[in-house]
C-alpha cells in the first residue's frame, strides 16, 4: 500500500497550501470585517444610466 | 484613488451558458436512453455505440464535465469579474478555455461510444485527452488567478475562495489518477494495480464530487442566491468558517467508496470518520443558504429563480446527510452495489447541481440580454415538473435498493440463500427502473422547456458584449511615490503568478518522476499462486474494459456470509496485483464476477454474450453480438505485454516475442471446446479472448487450495 504515502503526501500538500493561504489571508485582514462584504456584493455597477433598474426583475 | 473605467466580458459568459444548456439536454437525453435499456435491454439493437455500457460513461461525463463543468465556467466568468471589479485577465485564455473544453467533451462522446476507455469510472478518458484536460485546466487557472491579481476590490468575497479551492485541487487530483503508460495512441494502462489503483481512483472520484460538483457550486450559491434574493447571505462569518472546514476535511473521505472491500481496514475507518465529520461543514453551507431566505419566502413564492435555488440548497442538505450515512460501514454493507448509490448521486445532481444551474440561468440570461425572461410561467412549470421528476426518480430508486439488498442477504430456514438466482432479485425492481426512466424523461422535458425559454429570451433581447463598469483602483502600498502606478503593480504581481506556475510545474514533474518507482516496486505478489494473465486473457480483459462490463458487474466479493454463499470465497487484495486497472466496479446490476471462472462451460458464455436471455430467461443484460464478429489482431498484443513488464508484471524476458503463437494456441483450445458444443467460431474473435478472461477470473486461489490439500 505504498500508494497511501503518495496520497497522504499530496493531500497534506494541498491542505498545508490552504492553511498557508488561510494564515496569509487572515494576517492581511481579509476577515477583519465579516459583514460589509456580504452587502457590498449586492451593489452592481452596471450602467448607472437609463434602463439599469428596469432590466433587473425577471 | 482615481476611478478606473473598464468593461466586463459578457460574451464568454454567454458562450458557456449556451454550452451548459446544450450539453445538459444532450446528457439527459442519453441518460433517458440508458435508463430505458435497464428494462428493455434489446433496445441497443445490437449496435455497440448505443449499448448501455458504452453510453453510461457518456451520460455521466456529459452531465458532470459538460453540463456542470460549463455551468461552473459560466458562473465563474460572470461572477468573478463582478466580485473582482475587473475584466477577466485575458480574452484569449477564455476562448482557449471554452473551445478546449468543448473539444474534450466531443472527444469523450466519440471515444466512449466506440469503447475507447481507461476503465476507471469518471476518469474514463484516454491519455491524450487527459493531457488536453490538464492543459485547459491550467489555462482556466491562469485566467482566474490573473483576474484575482488585478482585482480592484481588496476583499476576496467568499465565493472566490470556493473557486480557488476548485481550481487548485482538481489539477493534482486529475493528474495523479491519470498517470498511465501509453501502449498506443488510444490505449494505456494505469501505473497502479488492484487495491492501490482502487484507492487512487476513489480518492480522485470522491474529490471530483467534492471539488467539481460541490465547492464551485457552493461558490455560485454564495454569489447568485444573495443576488437573486437581493439580501446579504445569512452569516458571512459562517460562510468563511464552513469553507475552511469543508476543504480540510473533504480530501480524506475517499476510502468510503471502498468500505468492506479488501482495502486495509484502517484506511476504511479513516475514510469513514472524515466522511461523518463532513456533515457539519456541509450543513453549515446548506443552513446559511436557506436562512438567507428567512423573511423572504414571499419572494420565493413569486420568483421561479428563488424556487430553483431554494430546492437546490435543500437537495444539497439531503445529499450531504445521505452521504455520511452511506459512509458508515454497516449502512454501506446494505447500500453498496445497489441503486441507493444511484439515488444518492441523483439527489445531488438533479437537485443540487441541476436546480442551481437552472436558477442561475433564469437569473443570468435576461440580465445579459437586457430583457425580461421570455416566459415566467414556463419557468414555473419547469420548476414543478423538475421537482416532480426528482421525487419520481429518487423514491423508486431508494425503494428498489432496499428490496434488492435485503433479498441478496435473505437466508431461508435451511440456512441457504432464499434467492440464490441473482435474477430473482432483479425482477421485483424492474418496475422501479420503469418509474425512473419516466421521471428522467420528465426532467429532460423540463430541460428542453428551459432551453426554449432561454433561447426565446436571447432572441427578444440584445446582449451587451462589453458591459461598462467603473471602480476605484485598488489602493497600493507604494514605496516610490510618483512612479508610474501601473508598471509598479505589474512588477509587484508577476512574481506571485510565476511562483504559482512554477510550483505547479515542479510538482507535476516531481510526481511523474517519483511515482512510477515506488508504485512498481510495490506490485509484488503477496499470494504465490496468483499469476499474470496469459496474453489472450489480457486481451480478453481489455475487451471486458472496452465493453464497460464493470458498470454493472463488480469483481469484489465482500467478506459477508450472504456473499460467500452466493459467489464463493471473498476477494483478497493479493489477487489483484496484476490488475491494471482494477475492475472492482461500484454497482451490481448483474451478479459479481470475481469467481465466475470455470463456473460455466465456454459455450454458456458464448451464448450468453450473444443473447443473455437465451441462457438466463428474463435477463436485463444487453446482447453483445458483435463480439463474435469483431477480430483481435494478435500482433497488437506484444506492446501490451511490454507495457505490463514495465509496470512490474513478471512476464519472462523475451516473452513478448512468443505472444502471438501462445495466443493462437489458447484461442484454438477455446474454439475447439466451442466446436464440441456445436458452435463454430474463428479463434481470433473478441468473444474467444473474453471467454478466456472470464474463465480465468478468481481461479488462481482455487488452484492453491486444491494443491494444498
Amino acid at each position: 500500500m505504498e500508494v497511501m504515502v503518495l496520497l497522504i503526501f499530496f493531500s497534506l500538500l494541498i491542505a498545508i497550501g490552504f492553511l498557508i493561504a488561510f494564515i496569509i489571508s487572515l494576517k492581511r485582514g481579509q476577515y477583519d470585517d465579516l459583514y460589509t462584504p456580504s452587502v457590498r456584493m449586492l451593489f452592481d455597477d452596471r450602467d448607472k444610466g437609463k434602463d439599469a433598474d428596469k432590466t433587473g426583475e425577471s | 484613488m482615481p476611478v478606473e473605467t473598464f468593461e466586463y466580458d459578457n460574451r464568454i459568459v454567454r458562450d458557456f451558458a449556451i454550452a451548459t444548456i446544450v450539453w445538459g439536454a444532450v446528457g439527459m437525453l442519453i441518460g433517458v436512453i440508458a435508463a430505458t435499456q435497464m428494462f428493455l435491454p434489446k433496445l441497443n439493437l445490437g449496435i455497440p455505440q448505443i449499448t448501455f455500457s458504452h453510453i453510461r460513461p457518456v451520460h455521466t461525463n456529459a452531465l458532470i464535465f459538460a453540463f456542470v463543468g460549463n455551468g461552473i465556467f459560466m458562473g465563474v466568468y460572470h461572477s468573478l469579474q463582478r466580485l473582482c471589479k475587473a475584466r477577466m485577465y485575458s480574452d484569449l485564455l477564455g476562448k482557449i478555455n471554452f473551445w478546449g473544453w468543448q473539444l474534450i467533451i466531443l472527444s469523450a462522446v466519440l471515444t466512449f461510444t466506440n469503447g475507447i476507455t481507461t476503465g476507471k469510472e469518471y476518469a474514463e478518458l484516454e491519455w491524450p485527452i487527459d493531457i488536453l484536460i490538464a492543459i485547459v485546466w491550467v489555462v482556466f487557472a491562469w485566467n482566474m488567478f490573473g483576474t484575482i491579481l488585478k482585482r480592484r476590490e481588496s476583499h476576496m468575497y467568499v465565493a472566490i475562495w470556493f473557486y480557488i479551492a476548485t481550481v487548485v485541487t482538481i489539477g493534482p487530483l486529475h493528474i495523479i489518477n491519470s498517470l498511465e503508460i501509453p501502449v498506443s495512441f488510444l490505449k494505456s494502462y494505469p501505473l497502479y494495480a488492484g487495491v492501490q489503483d482502487a484507492l487512487v481512483q476513489w480518492w480522485y472520484g470522491h474529490n471530483a464530487v467534492a471539488f467539481f460538483l460541490t465547492t464551485p457550486y457552493l461558490g455560485l450559491m454564495y454569489y447568485y442566491l444573495p443576488k437573486a434574493a437581493n439580501r446579504p447571505i445569512f452569516s458571512y462569518r459562517l460562510s468563511i468558517i464552513h469553507f475552511w472546514a469543508l476543504i480540510f476535511i473533504y480530501i480524506w473521505a475517499g476510502p468510503h467508496h471502498l468500505l468492506n472491500t479488501s482495502l486495509p481496514e484502517w484506511t476504511q475507518s479513516l475514510g469513514m470518520i472524515f466522511s461523518i465529520m463532513l456533515l457539519a461543514p456541509s450543513w453549515g453551507g446548506m443552513l446559511n443558504g436557506l436562512l438567507t431566505l428567512r423573511g423572504a419566502w414571499d419572494k420565493v413564492r413569486q420568483d421561479p429563480v428563488l424556487k430553483f435555488l431554494a430546492v437546490a440548497v435543500t437537495a444539497y442538505g439531503v445529499a450531504t446527510f445521505d452521504g455520511p450515512t452511506l459512509a458508515v460501514k454497516s449502512v454501506n454493507a446494505i447500500s453498496h452495489y445497489t441503486d441507493w448509490t444511484i439515488a444518492h448521486v441523483h439527489v445531488g445532481t438533479l437537485g443540487w447541481n441541476g436546480f442551481l444551474t437552472f436558477g442561475i440561468l433564469y437569473w443570468l440570461i435576461p440580465r445579459l440580454y437586457n430583457t425580461k425572461l421570455y416566459s415566467k410561467k414556463m419557468a414555473e412549470f419547469h420548476f414543478w415538473i423538475g421537482l416532480l421528476a426528482i421525487f419520481g426518480y429518487v423514491i423508486p430508486m431508494y425503494f428498489g435498493a432496499f428490496i434488492q439488498s435485503l433479498m441478496w442477504k435473505k437466508f431461508g430456514a435451511g440456512g441457504f440463500l432464499l434467492y440464490p438466482n441473482f435474477l430473482e432479485t432483479v425482477f421485483p425492481i424492474i418496475p422501479m427502473y420503469i418509474f425512473r426512466a419516466v421521471a428522467g424523461s420528465l426532467y429532460l422535458f423540463g430541460m428542453i422547456l428551459c432551453a426554449y425559454n432561454l433561447f426565446r429570451t436571447m432572441r427578444q433581447g440584445k446582449i451587451t458584449p462589453d458591459e461598462k463598469a467603473e471602480a476605484p483602483a485598488l489602493e497600493k502600498i507604494t514605496t516610490e511615490p510618483g512612479k508610474h502606478e501601473f508598471r509598479h503593480r505589474i512588477l509587484e504581481r508577476k512574481p506571485v503568478l510565476f511562483t504559482l506556475l512554477a510550483l505547479i510545474a515542479v510538482s507535476i514533474g516531481g510526481a511523474v518522476e517519483i511515482i512510477p518507482n515506488f508504485v512498481i516496486k510495490s506490485n509484488v505478489p503477496t499470494i504465490a499462486s496468483v499469476k499474470p494473465y496469459t496474453p489472450l486473457e489480457l486481451e480478453g480483459r481489455d475487451v471486458y474494459i472496452a465493453e464497460g462490463c464493470y458498470y454493472c458487474h463488480s469483481q469484489m466479493i465482500r467478506p459477508f456470509r450472504s456473499e460467500t454463499a452466493r459467489y464463493g470465497e471473498y476477494s483478497k487484495s493479493g489477487e489483484f496485483v496484476y490488475d491494471h486497472p482494477f475492475q472492482w466496479g461500484s454497482k451490481r446490476t448483474g451478479p459479481d464476477l470475481h469467481r465466475i471462472g470455470s463456473k460455466y462451460p465456454d459455450a454458456w458464455h458464448y451464448n450468453h454474450m450473444h443473447d443473455p436471455a437465451s441462457m438466463s430467461p428474463g435477463s436485463i443484460m444487453p446482447p453483445f453480438p458483435w463480439l463474435s464478429e469483431d477480430k483481435i489482431d494478435f500482433k497488437g498484443t506484444p506492446p501490451k505485454i511490454r507495457a505490463m513488464q514495465k509496470l512490474g508484471v513478471p512476464y519472462p524476458d523475451g516473452f513478448d516475442m512468443k505472444v502471438p503463437e501462445e495466443m493462437q494456441k489458447q484461442a484454438e483450445q477455446i474454439a475447439k471446446s466451442l466446436a464440441d458444443a456445436g458452435i463454430t467460431v474463428e479463434p481470433d474473435k473478441k468473444i474467444v479472448a473474453l471467454i478466456s478472461y472470464l474463465q480465468r477470473l478468481g481461479t488462481d486461489i482455487k488452484v492453491k487450495t486444491e494443491s494444498g490439500q
